[in-house]
């Protein structure tokens, strides 16, 4: 078998837009994680018990069963119970969610990590819950969380992949498609690590960057 | 007492089986300027974090300017403070900490002005100006764009003042205010201190070990012993002619570890 570089670049445009799907959905997934990962761990922190445990309960679960399962879950199952999310849709909320999960161990963490001292100044200064929450508590906490943050997104971004079980035409179900239709699996499943590989090593140096930039100074 | 700006009438105090204060009494008038004394554990600190409704009570009635702190009038009954109510009381007490408690991401104008922006409403550059008065009274004004971090622990205290005033609160909690600081930082902060205590009509409670202090600022002095007062008086009498044992054999304690009175 040897390598074919024009049939490379016949294939490349279908790879690309494959690629721009696989990284929409990890940005969109991410804002999902990001968002639903810091209402787990507030919800979680709630003053009311049931509300607390049940969150606590709902996490876990997403957090002990595999992703895969979700997805068919998400875009097999619902619609019969009258819910129909289009495959993006559906492969966005699981990777939010399954990621949320993971994300809200990350704030619980730097919430901890806040000063009881910050919550009395705080309340000494009268702050309500919300402003302290917004201006006193948040700021300090997410900074030092974002590296650990950054590294469950780029773990999301390898996962992808497995969108294309829900028939999302991403950059695996697109290289699927050209190598099934051309009996050919050499240059696009390469390709396909190779561009997984590009984006990857593109988000360390950034990580490590992140990592500078958000370095605890106390 | 009728015209006590704080009134403290049987409070008690438990953290699970351990009784912090027992049927606590005592009231302060405005403007008066109070130390709290005792060893280590003997529930000064609880009193300060109790009235800025860091913690609850357990029994008692703890009143400010008459009004209940931790209860408050429904349909003509009495019934447990909301928030709000919390929040409408508040703005009369302000406190500094032993561990200056500044807002790290902050710098030392925006720690200043954040209170008083998010809770009174008033206007940035207000807020500013009001600000830079307050650090020039504590001798700060060059440090507003300074981050804390960059900061003396003295300097931070001094901040932490600023910050607490800028509220306009009537009556001020010092928690131990100079305990985490270098011995050669502790007069600066005492200084601003003496300043307020001279050029303002503000109450204030002081929970303190630096007894010449005490001798020198207060109207009047508390020695605390496990959640009681065991003695109370003007500091001239209380420092140099106790009457209990307890305080005597306070007092001595503190003489003995090279402090003056």
């Amino acid at each position: 078998m040897e390598w074919d570089w024009e049939f490379v670049r016949e294939i490349m445009p279908m790879l690309l837009d494959g690629l721009r799907i696989t990284l929409l959905a990890t940005l969109l997934g991410s804002i999902l994680a990001g968002a639903a990962g810091l209402g787990f761990a507030l919800l979680r922190r709630s003053k009311s018990r049931p509300v607390a445990r049940i969150t606590g309960f709902v996490v876990e679960f997403i957090r002990g069963t595999p992703l895969l399962v979700q997805l068919y879950f998400l875009f097999y199952v619902l619609p019969e119970l009258g819910l129909l999310l289009s495959p993006l849709t559906a492969g966005v909320v699981g990777l939010g969610l399954h990621y949320a999960t993971y994300a809200s161990e990350v704030f619980r963490a730097g919430i901890d990590n806040t000063p009881r001292g910050q919550w009395e100044a705080a309340k000494a200064c009268n702050l309500t819950p919300y402003q302290t929450w917004r201006h006193i508590i948040l700021p300090q906490a997410i900074p030092p969380m974002i590296p650990a943050l950054a590294n469950y997104f780029v773990a999301m971004f390898k996962e992808t992949p497995l969108l294309s079980a829900i028939t999302v035409i991403e950059l695996m179900s697109e290289a699927r498609g050209v190598a099934n239709s051309n009996y050919r699996y050499l240059e696009p499943m390469t390709m396909v690590g190779v561009l997984f590989l590009c984006i990857s090593l593109i988000a360390v140096p950034a990580l490590h960057l992140l990592e500078r930039r958000f370095r605890p100074t106390r | 007492m009728t015209d006590a700006i704080i009134d403290i009438d049987r409070v008690t105090k438990r953290y699970g089986s351990h009784t912090v204060l027992q049927d606590l009494c005592f009231s302060v008038r405005p403007g008066e300027k109070l130390a709290l004394i005792g060893p280590s554990g003997s529930g000064k600190t609880t009193i300060l974090r109790t009235l800025m409704t860091l913690e609850t009570i357990e029994g008692g009635t703890i009143r400010i300017d008459g009004e209940s702190l931790f209860q408050m009038e429904r349909n003509g009954r009495q019934v447990p403070a909301d928030e709000a109510h919390l929040h409408r009381m508040r703005t009369k007490i302000g406190m500094v900490f032993q561990l200056f408690n500044l807002f790290p991401h902050k710098c030392v104008l925006d720690n200043v002005t954040l209170a008083p922006m998010l809770t009174k409403g008033v206007r940035k550059a207000d807020a500013e100006r009001r600000a830079m008065e307050l650090l020039d009274l504590v001798g700060l004004a060059d440090k507003a764009r300074a981050m804390p971090a960059q900061l003396s622990g003295g300097q931070k205290q001094r901040v932490a003042i600023a910050r607490a005033l800028a509220l306009q609160p009537r009556i001020m909690l010092f928690d131990e205010v100079t305990s985490a600081l270098d011995p050669e930082l502790v007069e600066e902060v005492l200084n601003v201190m003496r300043m307020l205590g001279s050029t303002t009509d503000m109450t204030m409670l002081l929970v303190t070990h630096e007894m010449s202090f005490a001798h020198d600022f207060a109207d009047r002095v508390l020695f605390f012993d496990r959640g009681r007062i065991v003695e109370e008086g003007p500091p001239e009498i209380l420092f140099t002619n106790p009457t209990h044992e307890r305080t005597q054999a306070f007092l001595k304690k503190i003489i003995a570890a090279g402090q003056r009175i």
